[in-house]
């Protein structure tokens, strides 16, 4: 009991911001799956959630706020698609991913310059800020939802794949980009779809782990989405379920290596996690073999 | 023609450019070398708030005779060891004639060797660590140093808490966070008690598991010398983790970033700081009517008029400056750092003169206050020394 109680605290912390990292994570592998397109922008996106949340709250109520957050992440979302990757769509992939490392510089020193760099307090949300004791570790109820809520969006994300006309459009896309484009599929409205269910993920994502960490800053998206993106890779790019389970891997290795006592080490560790599994697997854990088709 | 032309444009642009330092003569400028982003951007801008203030008091200072006129030269140094020193170059090429910053001891070393080549004075008002003066001339402060603030802190948990384990946390690569943390550990294992210490990564916001370890270690102390963004992250999640010790913070900790954090929480917070509110009744009155007279200096002091400590060492720090113009007779740099040794004054958080070896000011007790979490103000604990 005793043990339990000194060491489920960092199983705790690991599995939920895990499943925040996954959340994160499966915004990048989506778009990775069907552009090839690496969108740094991702992890200023959350940021950027985080941000209209802290002003949503200081003019409306909660319950108000909550759904105007989820609303205009998607429409950021939908915008940055629109205006700074669609046009490069027949340019060198180079050029888009360079869009993208803009983009992401432009979100971050707009929140610089809105919020003058000071760190913003992430307000309480009812019910879900409370502390709760579990076998005697003390946690905020949210570290608990975390994981469940994460699993259902998979579910419903995965349904939404397999059983909708827009989910097949998405996966003949990412299966072959031109051919489906030849085969009728309105390519611009899928890619669109893309980031929105990514914005939608990150805005979601953002609620959980600025309820757990309640300071929002202009690079508060930095760090999150490193590990979401090697979470994405460390799964098999391209995969959803891999995502889902690099980002718990790598959420609850960090924070055991924490409670042992390595804390020096404990980014530094998930990058050599990071390593070594491209080296033994190249394609990551669930990643699809590259076959050169003649 | 066109030749012509661009000859007496040129001619003009010359005459215009002579009046314009002409008139420049009777401006001096004093350069403030402090973040206004990042880590420590709260904190830099409540301490450029007091020089603000100290400037609209005493907007002039005659230096050999004549009245001039001050002009800060604000930079931002973006609380980064890697952007400070352009921040600083700016100020250089500028031509100031002596520098005031910055807050957070890391950008200051980061900066020092361009105003020690450029031969300009820098008067450090809040950068606790020793290095920033160590073996340099031309590196001045008006504080006390984390070797004194370290062994303060120690004493205070021992004699206060009868705490024999303390948990440390520190930043890695925070020149300050680090070198805090290790006067306290050297002062705290040398009145025989013992120190867990920790280091967390810069972008870090996840504290549960530092938290969970130092709940496990049986500490009955927490210290962390950390900046009030990171500190802000921890108050909340000792709250909701129930880690029933108390909080110790260093000066970087007087902030109402902290008082905000903490209202309403179940902790208990103290820190070590250079000046209390209350102090100076006169100065805390006008320094809260300048802070409210303006919205930006409002939300730059973080939306209410509580007084910080580096607020008022800000405002020391201007008039410190004036003093060495003064004693200078000149506004060249190089006058103004001879003058820097042997300036004395009396502000409002104490007396400052400077020791002769490295310029580091003469002082010798700390003020300890607590946060009280109900109305979300500072309480007055205890002037602590060294014993």
């Amino acid at each position: 009991m005793d043990f339990i109680s000194r060491n489920l605290p960092y199983l705790l912390a690991g599995i939920s911001v895990g499943g925040q990292y996954a959340l994160i994570a499966i915004g990048y592998t989506m778009v990775y799956g069907i552009l090839r397109l690496i969108n740094f922008a991702h992890g200023d996106i959350f940021m950027v959630a985080g941000l209209i949340m802290v002003y949503a709250c200081t003019a409306m109520p909660i319950y108000i706020a909550i759904p105007i957050v989820l609303i205009a992440t998607v429409i950021i979302g939908f915008l940055i698609e629109r205006v700074a990757y669609k046009p490069l769509r027949q340019a060198p992939r180079m050029s888009v991913m360079i869009s993208a490392i803009g983009v992401s510089y432009l979100l971050q020193n707009l929140a610089l310059y809105i919020t003058g760099g000071l760190a913003q307090q992430y307000p309480p949300i009812p019910w879900i800020s409370d502390s709760i004791t579990i076998f005697g570790a003390s946690t905020k109820r949210v570290t608990v939802i975390t994981p469940v809520l994460t699993l259902i969006l998979v579910l419903v994300l995965v349904a939404l794949l397999k059983y909708t006309k827009i989910g097949m459009a998405m996966r003949a896309a990412s299966k072959d980009f031109e051919t489906s484009q030849l085969m009728g599929i309105k390519i611009n409205s899928v890619i669109s779809m893309t980031f929105i269910i990514g914005s939608f993920l990150a805005a979601v994502g953002s609620l959980l782990y600025f309820t757990n960490y309640t300071g929002v800053v202009p690079t508060s998206g930095a760090m999150p989405g490193l590990k979401a993106f090697v979470a994405a890779v460390f799964g098999g790019i391209g995969s959803i379920p891999g995502a889902v389970i690099g980002a718990f891997i790598i959420g609850i290795c960090e924070n055991i290596i924490k409670g042992m006592g390595w804390t020096t080490f404990s980014d530094a560790f998930t990058f050599v996690l990071l390593i070594i599994i491209l080296i033994v697997k190249p394609t990551g854990l669930f990643g699809e073999k590259a076959t050169d088709k003649v | 023609m066109k030749r012509k032309v661009l000859s007496v444009l040129l001619a003009a642009a010359m005459v215009f450019g002579c009046s314009a330092s002409v008139l420049a003569a009777d401006t001096v400028k004093i350069g403030v070398y402090e973040p206004a982003s990042g880590d420590n951007g709260a904190g830099g801008k409540q301490e450029v708030l007091g020089m603000q203030y100290a400037k609209s008091v005493q907007p002039t200072v005659e230096i050999g005779g004549t009245e001039y006129e001050v002009e800060l030269d604000i930079v931002d140094n973006q609380s980064s060891n890697d952007k400070g020193p352009s921040a600083a170059s700016k100020l250089v090429s500028d031509g100031v004639s002596i520098v005031l910053g910055s807050y957070g001891s890391g950008v200051s070393i980061a900066a020092s060797d361009i105003f020690k080549d450029a031969g300009v004075p820098a008067l450090g008002v809040t950068c606790t660590n020793p290095q920033v003066t160590l073996g340099n001339t031309h590196y001045f402060r008006i504080c006390f140093l984390d070797p004194f603030q370290g062994t303060v802190l120690a004493n205070f948990a021992k004699e206060n808490f009868d705490a024999t384990k303390a948990y440390v946390l520190a930043k890695l690569g925070d020149d300050y966070s680090q070198g805090l943390a290790h006067y306290f550990t050297q002062a705290f294992e040398g009145m025989g008690g013992e120190v867990v210490k920790e280091d967390f990564p810069e972008g870090n916001s996840d504290f549960t598991s530092y938290i969970t370890s130092a709940k496990n270690a049986g500490a009955e102390v927490f210290f962390a010398p950390v900046s009030t963004e990171a500190a802000a992250l921890i108050i909340e999640q000792v709250s909701s983790q129930g880690l029933e010790v108390p909080l110790m913070g260093s000066d970087t900790w007087d902030s109402n970033v902290i008082l905000n954090a903490a209202e309403g929480k179940d902790v208990q917070i103290y820190v070590t700081t250079f000046y209390q509110e209350g102090g100076n009744p006169e100065f805390d009155e006008g320094m809260k009517e300048f802070i409210n007279s303006d919205s930006t200096n409002l939300a730059n002091n973080g939306g209410d008029d509580t007084v910080a400590a580096v607020t008022a060492m800000g405002y020391d720090a201007y008039f410190v400056a004036l003093e060495a113009l003064k004693a200078a007779g000149s506004t060249d740099p190089v006058a103004v750092n001879e003058a820097l040794w042997g300036v004395e004054y009396d502000g409002v958080t104490g007396k400052i003169a400077f020791d002769q070896e490295n310029g580091d000011a003469i002082r010798d007790t700390a003020y300890v206050k607590s946060a009280n979490t109900e109305n979300g103000s500072w309480d007055f604990v205890a002037e602590q020394g060294v014993n």
